[in-house]
């Protein structure tokens, strides 16, 4: 079946299978795998989007049910040539290892300072709690999430 | 495989009785791990997602009609969350942000789950569940609509409409024990409320039964209460927990339970 969404703003055309899920579909037919796939369960968060401006596990919406909608990947947080002040904090803090978990991370960080641009450490630990990261140990995210709030530059 | 996208409920109820088989899709954080994992194959899916009707809530002299495609994130938001406190707290404790944004109560009654975090809150205020089909709707008192263990009293050709509460006002609130507060499926939860206007002591329990259920007492037995509440229950050993700790974290619960609304 043929589906018609927004993606980073850019209208796109799909040609998907009515059993596969958003996550899929944006990897394999749309050629965007910044969303990573760990578990197709909704417990990691490594696919984290934007589904008409609301976070979601993009391995748990069905690719048809994004028909007519709007979502926005990772690929679509970073302007022309500038990483995204959350993007530009992770590499300043360190937050990254093996980079499994940040695009997930990083969408939901980007949400969170978008509806709060001044997080206490509860709200961001809350924010987050829906990613899990297998390498950092998650203190180096937070302060990456903190450095972004706090807007300092390097 | 094929997926129906109706986009009202006239229209979604007459797909459901062309196709009794379609399985209804609405948030997906249930029914998308299965179809991920190969569990479920179903002919034809039946989006709901399109469906106007299923969304928001609505109150008509203080009875709260709030529709099936309700997801946790908007229990949480006022004035839901002060009309319906217990339900709020318990919609906070569900998965994560990215899951609470999806999650409907629909889907969780579809479910029906044991475990299922919004039933015992419900539960406690009465709620009843509006399932309707081409032949017109009816009113399923709650705690007949859950049967068994993911069991509930829907026919092939019925969807789950909405959930009907007047709510109490009575203080209550929700508990839910498990390894962390994110992500976790309860070891046991209970719901509680002191309604005084009643003049009863209301308690529901997750996890701890083929089925959430409700426990009444009269005001002046909050002492036995406790007790009361985890005898009522019917726990298994399974791997989250055994029966005697879901029994002994029942009645620690309620006790706390107890004091936080009786103080209220
Ligand atoms: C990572 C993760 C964490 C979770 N944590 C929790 C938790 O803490 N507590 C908890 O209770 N649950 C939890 N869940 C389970 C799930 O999120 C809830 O059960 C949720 O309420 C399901 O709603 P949904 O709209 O996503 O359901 P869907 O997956 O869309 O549907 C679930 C079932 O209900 C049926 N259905 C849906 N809507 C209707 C309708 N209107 N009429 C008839 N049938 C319908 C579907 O056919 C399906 O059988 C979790 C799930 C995940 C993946
Ligand atoms: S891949 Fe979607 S939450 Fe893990
Ligand atoms: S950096 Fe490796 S999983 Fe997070």
């Amino acid at each position: 079946m043929r589906i018609e969404l927004t993606v980073n703003g850019e209208r796109q055309e799909a040609d998907v299978w009515a059993g596969e899920s958003l996550l899929f579909a944006l990897r394999e037919r749309l050629g965007l795998p910044g969303s990573k796939n760990a578990c197709e369960q909704g417990e990691c968060g490594s696919c984290s989007v934007l589904l008409d401006g609301r976070l979601v596990c993009s391995c748990l919406v069905l690719a048809a049910q994004a028909d007519g909608h709007e979502v926005v990947t990772v690929e679509g947080l970073a302007g022309d040539g500038e990483l995204h002040p959350v993007q530009d904090a992770f590499v300043r803090a360190g937050a990254v290892q093996c980079g499994f978990c940040t695009p997930g991370l990083v969408v939901a960080a980007a949400d969170l300072l978008q509806r709060s641009p001044q997080p206490s450490d509860d709200e961001i630990r809350e924010a987050l709690s829906g990613n899990l990261c297998r390498c950092t140990g998650y203190q180096k995210i937070l302060d990456a999430v903190s450095l972004a709030a706090s807007g300092a530059d390097a | 495989m094929d997926v129906l996208t109706p986009r009202s409920l006239d229209e979604a109820l007459r797909l459901k009785t062309e196709h009794p088989d379609a399985v209804p899709i609405a948030g997906g954080t249930d029914l998308m791990v299965a179809l991920n994992f190969d569990r479920e194959r179903p002919g034809v899916i039946l989006n709901l997602g399109e469906v106007p009707e299923l969304r928001g809530w609505s109150r008509d002299d203080g009875l709260l009609r709030i529709g099936a495609g309700l997801t946790y994130a908007e229990a949480m938001a006022e004035p839901l969350r002060s009309l319906l406190p217990a339900l709020a707290e318990a919609s906070r404790t569900v998965g994560s942000p990215q899951i609470r944004n999806r999650g409907t109560l629909g889907g969780n009654l579809g479910t029906a789950s044991p475990a299922g975090d919004s039933l015992p809150p419900l539960l406690v205020e009465d709620a009843e569940v509006e399932v309707a089909s081409l032949g017109g709707s009816r009113r399923i008192a709650l705690h007949e609509f859950l049967v068994g263990p993911k069991q509930n009293a829907l026919a092939p050709e019925e969807l789950i409409v909405a959930v009907l509460v007047r709510p109490s006002g009575a203080p209550q609130t929700f508990m839910k024990v498990g390894p962390r507060n994110a992500m976790v499926i309860a070891v046991c939860s209970l719901a509680v409320a002191v309604d005084r206007e009643r003049g009863e002591l209301r308690a529901a329990f997750g996890s701890a039964g083929p089925v959430p259920l409700l426990v009444i007492a009269p005001l002046a037995e909050a002492d036995g209460f406790p007790a009361l509440v985890a005898s009522a229950a019917s726990p298994i050993d399974d791997v989250r927990g055994t029966a005697a700790y879901r029994r002994h974290a029942l009645r620690v619960l309620a006790v706390r339970g107890l004091e936080r609304c009786l103080a209220a």
